[in-house]
């Protein structure tokens, strides 16, 4: 049972039944748990819920019976949301966000709700304010981040599938570090509502699994115009399983130098060449591209994430919900208590930086120059899909780090991120897809596609999995004695 | 000599079902607090909003009305403050590309027009209510405070003048013509009272040689009257200050509406910074020449051109037309009625006299008043005609006002036609000389005002059926012949 695609086969052998496959995972949980924690919170009580619930449900439901995880700042009606926050610990949402809503129609079961970094703010799930989350194929690593509670569970067997959030590669970099599959859809495919905001113009949900059929299936759910978002797209959405298995011969990948010239790791580029084996076998025509303001892309996101961030997250302030610092003076030493006290760090250094950003005096030199780079950044996309079909990078420059080895230098931190946030300012897709290990640390290769592309991106991940398929390969659990 | 120099900025609700990004309803005052709330309007996690096509379709018509330039790529954007009322931590506003801009109003201020330039309209939402307990009224004073959010997020436009005006008076006409405006189009309730229309006050003082002083802003203004007076006191204040060398001082002021003063609330150097930038969470509001177009003719005439009309063309005094145009309802009850009655000077009488009392001692706008014109008109025309008196016609147009009854069948039912009967008015008038036999003699002596008492009575008799002059004649006849 490694895969939805395994699991729907058993249910429809009547093999096993939803509870025996929700124990199943409930295992995995209580095993892998110790040693990685990649929950925040498994919610026993409604899982036992939505089994019974389930059973007045059409069992041809497309996600009927599936166990998924889900990142702790997606909203979950009656189960605590915390985004990793002090400020946000016992917070329990009144509603469910969008795509939580399409899960549970689907027939999907919410297993649990998975570590992050605070507020989605981070590359590493070492800022959340509940403790780290391991690698699971090596423990003394990151998994990457901010979705490392979403990537490790997949990756360990704890759950078929998981939905993570991606603002600048929050998907796509742990899906690497852990060897899975993470898709970032096109900007405003999927329905940001009850999504906790980061950064709203980057902010976009995606699925991690095992399998490429296993992400298309729950794209296809979680996919298409939602009114309670007004920058979600109101076109009709394809049918992303029609064109899995279909040949992608003939088709043109484009290399951009600038992602492939700077500081990508000796180790990550050997692991590399297999793919590039792999894409000649595919009959992919590759050809090198330029996209020459990605140079500019981590400080074009660094202003416009931050800011934006300062913005969503001034709500938290103590009066209506939440952290709240008590016995203070007055109105102002409330606020700075609560938000002192309450953020970690990272959020506060983000915070601070946005603020700064969007002051009076340096809105134009910051914020507005940023805006105009980030759209020369879409552009030189836009005209790059022209002559290609599918971009091809690392989607992390580096192996998966070690823990604590990057918390004290954020600079370092940020770097990580380099090959996957041009896609967001840019707003297209991108996906994550296992390319091997490095002496036991996985890596992973990124294939970006054009603006609401997602089918034809699958297609040919679809196809590049059917050459190098890791989708078997699961960590060994620890020894007791290795905890 | 020494010029004020105003610009207003006037905020008014607008009147619509629901509030301008989530679909809780607008009313904020006859519920319980945090009643017509929703996680959007309260400002949860993870809340997106989806804006209120009414409210931007009022926006638009008011821009209109205001003869303002409707902008075809307008957005919004964010004001970021921390403030326990707003629920977000920023406010959805519009910063550099406004619904509308370069409008005028037109006021008639001491029989001359005067242009007033209007800056801009834009849309914005509002805040929620904080409830200050204990000893002080405001929040730094309070014990504790609380908050209500049924107002939070109920539609705003904010329409900024150009600094304009020059006297507290035109200030208050600009905002009594506004009032009526908004009423007009029926995009607010306009009640300043309650809140629905709100306005601060820029101000400064232009010296002869017509350098531009320092402004304050007035903030907490509740009413035209405070309007008035808040800006004659910063007149006096300021020019006392100029007069004696000293320096105004850049800061806003709270009218202190108990004390009749203006008060130094915050100074320049603690102005807040908003941080405005694009709201990221809206796309861009795009609007058609056609919606533009459409919503134009949804507007109806506007108070300055029936009262211009009805001074230039029908004759009305300012003091009648005034009066008229102070309600869109009336003023088309005027303008219905007029078409099948032609004594317009006679009519505005009925209605500033008979209308409007009914109105004050119920309480009562015209536009929750049922009357029709020709109910209304054959009333009068019967008074014209002496089928009635006219206090007999007052009492039949309430009954008719309160109870819906025909006008005709009261007066038929209770018989309230004029005493036409002269052999049953003379068998009153007899009955009434025997009995006064005093009165009878005084007039007699030569006391010819004993006529009204005696006449008095014979209307007393006859319930005030009888036409008045009819029986002073035959009253005067008779005695002429004892």
């Amino acid at each position: 049972m490694k895969s939805v695609k395994d699991i729907k086969k058993l249910y429809q052998n009547k093999e096993l039944k939803v509870y025996e496959v929700v124990e199943h995972y409930l295992k995995q949980i209580e095993e892998w748990e110790p040693n990685i924690h990649a929950f925040l919170n498994v919610p026993y009580k409604e899982i036992e819920a939505q089994l019974t619930s389930l059973k007045e449900e059409p069992s041809d439901l497309p996600l009927y019976g599936i166990p998924i995880a889900i990142k702790d700042n997606m909203l979950t009606k009656g189960i605590t949301t915390t985004c990793a926050s002090k400020i946000l610990e016992n917070f329990i949402p009144p509603y469910d966000a969008t795509v939580v809503k399409r899960l549970k129609k689907a027939g999907a079961i919410i297993i649990g709700k998975t570590n992050l970094d605070e507020f989605a703010m981070g590359s590493s799930t070492e800022n959340s304010a509940f403790g780290v989350t391991k690698n699971p194929w090596d423990l003394d690593r990151v998994p990457g981040g901010s979705s490392g509670g979403s990537a490790a569970c997949v990756s360990s067997g704890e759950a078929p599938i998981s939905l993570g959030s991606d603002t600048g590669g929050s998907i796509r970099l742990p899906a690497s570090f852990t060897s899975v599959i993470g898709l970032k859809p096109t900007y405003g495919l999927v329905s940001r509502y009850g999504l906790v905001a980061f950064a709203s113009s980057l902010d976009q949900i995606g699925p991690f699994g095992r399998r490429v059929e296993d992400v298309a299936e729950v794209l296809q759910v979680i996919a298409g115009h939602d009114p309670k978002d007004s920058t979600s797209s109101p076109y009709n959405i394809p049918n992303y399983l029609e064109n899995l298995g279909k040949t992608v011969k003939g088709w043109k990948v484009g290399i951009p130098k600038e992602l492939w010239q700077k500081g990508v790791s000796e180790e990550v580029l050997k692991v590399l060449e297999k793919s590039f084996e792999v894409l000649k076998n595919l009959g992919i025509e590759t050809v090198e591209i330029s996209l020459p303001s990605v140079d500019y892309a981590l400080s074009v996101y660094y202003i416009i994430a931050t800011s934006e961030a300062s913005s969503n997250l001034a709500r938290y302030d103590g009066v209506k919900y939440g952290y709240r610092e008590n016995n203070t003076e007055d109105l102002i030493s409330m606020y700075k208590a609560t938000r002192g006290k309450g953020f970690g760090s990272e959020v506060k250094r983000r915070i601070i930086l946005g603020t700064y950003a969007l002051s009076a005096g340096y809105y134009d030199a910051y914020y507005l120059k940023a805006a105009k780079v980030r759209n020369l950044i879409k552009m030189e996309f836009e005209e790059a899909f022209k002559k290609v079909d599918i971009i091809v990078s690392p989607t992390s420059p580096i192996l998966p780090f070690k823990i604590g080895e990057k918390i004290s230098d954020p600079l370092q931190m940020y770097l990580t991120d380099i090959m996957t946030i041009p896609v967001n300012l840019a707003g297209i897709p991108a996906i994550s897809m296992p390319a091997g290990f490095y002496n036991s640390l996985p890596v992973g290769i990124q294939f970006m596609g054009n603006f609401f592309s997602e089918d034809k991106l699958l297609q040919f991940a679809y196809a590049y999995q059917e050459n190098i398929d890791l989708s078997d390969k699961f960590p060994p659990l620890p020894k007791k004695e290795e905890k | 000599m020494l010029k004020p120099v105003i610009g207003l900025e006037v905020h008014a609700q607008l009147s619509t079902k629901t509030k301008l990004f989530c679909s809780c309803s607008t009313n904020h005052d006859n519920v319980p607090p945090n009643t017509n709330v929703c996680p959007l309007c309260m400002g949860l996690p993870g809340v997106l909003p989806v804006l209120n096509k009414k409210a931007v379709e009022y926006a638009i018509k008011t821009g209109i009305a205001l003869n303002c330039k409707i902008s075809s790529y307008s957005k919004f954007d964010r004001k970021n403050y921390f403030y326990p009322d707003l629920p977000k931590g920023y406010q959805i506003s519009q910063y550099d590309l406004p619904i509308a801009k370069n409008g005028y109003l037109e006021l008639y201020v001491d029989g001359e027009t005067k242009r007033i330039r209007l800056k801009r309209i834009h849309l914005e939402e509002d805040a929620g209510k904080l409830l200050h307990m204990g000893v002080g009224d405001r929040l730094a004073e309070s014990d504790y405070s609380l908050v209500d959010f049924n107002r939070a997020g109920i539609p705003l436009i904010e329409i900024v003048t150009e600094p304009d005006i020059n006297s507290p008076k035109e200030a208050r006409l600009f905002l009594q013509e506004l009032r009526f405006i908004v009423r007009y189009l029926g995009i607010s309730s306009g009640d300043m009272e309650k809140g629905s229309l709100r306005c601060d006050a820029n101000i400064s003082i232009q010296t002869e040689e017509g350098i531009l002083g320092t402004r304050t802003e007035i903030k907490n203004i509740n009413s035209f009257y405070s309007l008035e007076k808040a800006l004659e006191y910063e007149i006096v204040r300021q020019s006392e200050i100029l007069k004696n060398g000293g320096e105004i001082i850049q800061e806003t002021r709270h009218w202190d509406e108990k004390n009749q003063r203006t008060v130094s609330l915050r100074g320049k150097e603690e102005a807040e910074d908003y941080r405005y930038f694009p709201e990221p969470d809206l796309p861009p509001l795009l609007i058609s020449e056609s919606m533009v177009e459409e919503i134009k003719k949804e507007i109806p005439r506007l108070s300055q051109e029936r009262r211009k009309y009805y001074i230039t063309t029908l004759g009305l005094s300012p003091q009648d037309a005034e009066i008229i145009v102070s309600e869109r309802e009336l003023s088309d009850f005027f303008e219905e009625t007029i078409k099948i009655y032609n004594n317009i000077k006679n009519l505005v009488n009925w209605i500033s006299g008979e209308i409007l009392n009914y109105l004050n001692d119920n309480k009562l706008e015209f536009k929750n008043l049922k009357i029709e014109p020709s109910k209304f008109v054959k009333i009068i025309e019967m008074v014209d005609r002496n089928e009635i008196t006219r206090p007999t016609a007052r009492d039949v147009l309430r009954k008719y006002l309160s109870t819906q009854e025909e006008p005709e069948k009261i007066i038929e039912k209770e018989g309230l036609r004029v005493v036409s009967d002269f052999s049953y008015l003379q068998e009153v008038i007899q009955r009434v000389i025997s009995d006064n036999e005093r009165a009878v003699s005084d007039w007699k002596k030569g006391k010819k005002q004993v006529i009204n008492f005696l006449v008095g009575q014979v209307m007393k008799e006859t319930k005030g059926r009888a036409s008045l002059d009819i029986v002073k004649n035959l009253l005067e006849e008779t005695l002429e012949k004892l």
